[in-house]
């Protein structure tokens, strides 16, 4: 990552913390990328990379006040993501670290799981109902949020709130275990 | 869920923003603990009776350098430690200053009174009182400070833990300093230190269970 890329996502970020959500979303996307690279090149077998990005993605929504307006960004991120990576190792244990490059091959591919199976996936089916409904509404059908109070029959505002309660949960359910 | 609909998900919630940034959290909260410091300080004891010849007295004034370096240092400490890319060896230059200049002053205290008086000038009037006191005013300030924390996202809670326990111990010292008769550094450097070690103890269990994240 080049100085000027870090600027361009800084950029990104000062204006999603403005309230342009596109800038948001292209930040995220980048964000990610950059995280997907990071993991990779870290994840031991019963890890998945998209496990950490997601887990990653979350963190950084959940605690974006804590970057500096002045500062890198790109620093900021791969501490989270490092972060989300030495969690989701204990998690599972320490057996993560055996090499087990030899039996790989035999072994099913992680990318071949449903994204239904993903950590954050399970954690989503885990939520109330209501939340539930809000969240999947917007994240897997691509709602919009007056599409889903609508749908619902909820105001945009009770929405909104399960929304943010509903990722929050979610988050909560990495990390703090 | 695809990575994407997650994005979509983050997105849609972008708008709801926080009030405060961590820098404020991080003032309010220590305003918040000076002010729980202070009154915990008048509910407990009360400044020495001799307080207004002691003011001229440089052991007496050197306590409160000490005290008050030691709360700044772990304050700017405390603050980059709580930000994920923030790390214990950025702060520990910061957090040297403070044992450093205590130690100075101990081995001038030394080279300065004669060898009869160490022993009694280490051991003081208050050794017990003074380990006991200084938690006591710096643990809810510290509870204060641990919940400022959890805001933050520390990589290293325990450590983060650790240097809150290092303010609340620096307020701690700060107003038990004037309550306290003895003022030899020997004493500071010994009992004081025990206390504030006790804080930064303390800090560390609970910001490893406060500010997981």
């Amino acid at each position: 990552m080049s100085g000027r890329d870090d600027v361009e996502l800084a950029d990104l970020l000062r204006a999603a913390m403005s309230g342009n959500d596109r800038a948001y979303a292209e930040f995220l996307g980048k964000a990610a990328v950059m995280v997907r690279g990071f993991a990779r090149r870290r994840v031991h077998a019963g890890l998945d990379a998209e496990d950490i990005v997601q887990e990653t993605l979350l963190a950084i929504h959940i605690k974006r006040h804590t970057w500096r307006q002045d500062a890198p960004v790109t620093p900021w991120i791969i501490a989270i993501a490092r972060h989300k990576l030495i969690d989701a190792f204990r998690r599972r244990g320490h057996r993560v670290d055996v090499d087990i490059d030899a039996v790989a091959e035999t072994l099913p591919q992680p990318e071949a799981e449903a994204a239904s199976e993903r950590d954050v996936g399970r954690a989503l089916a885990a939520l109330p109902d209501g939340q539930r409904n809000v969240v999947s509404s917007i994240s897997v059908d691509g709602m919009s949020i007056r599409e889903t109070a609508a749908r619902l029959g909820m105001s945009e505002g009770a929405v909104r709130v399960a929304l943010h309660r509903g990722l929050s949960a979610i988050a909560r359910t990495f990390g703090r275990s | 869920m695809e990575t994407g609909d997650l994005i979509r998900a983050l997105q849609a919630d972008a708008g709801r923003r926080r009030a405060l940034s961590l820098d404020g959290i991080w003032l309010l909260a220590l305003a918040v603990a000076a002010a729980a410091a202070a009154i915990s300080f008048f509910v407990l004891l009360s400044p020495r009776e001799d307080l207004s010849t002691a003011i001229g007295s440089v052991r007496f004034l050197a306590k409160f350098v000490y005290a008050g370096l030691l709360l700044a240092t772990a304050w700017i400490a405390v603050r980059i430690l709580s930000r994920p890319e923030g790390s214990l060896r950025q702060v520990l230059p910061l957090l040297a200053a403070a044992p450093v200049l205590l130690l100075a002053a101990a081995v001038l205290e030394l080279a300065v009174l004669p060898q009869a008086d160490w022993g009694a000038r280490w051991i003081g009037r208050n050794a017990r009182w003074c380990m006991l006191c200084i938690p006591l005013i710096g643990l809810a300030p510290l509870g204060l400070l641990l919940l400022a924390l959890r805001e933050g996202a520390p990589s290293r809670s325990g450590q983060a833990g650790a240097v809150a326990g290092l303010v609340a111990g620096g307020l701690g010292a700060l107003f038990y300093a004037v309550h306290c008769p003895d003022d030899s550094p020997l004493f500071v450097a010994t009992w004081y230190t025990i206390a504030v070690a006790v804080m930064a103890l303390i800090g560390a269990l609970g910001g490893r269970i406060i500010a997981r994240w």
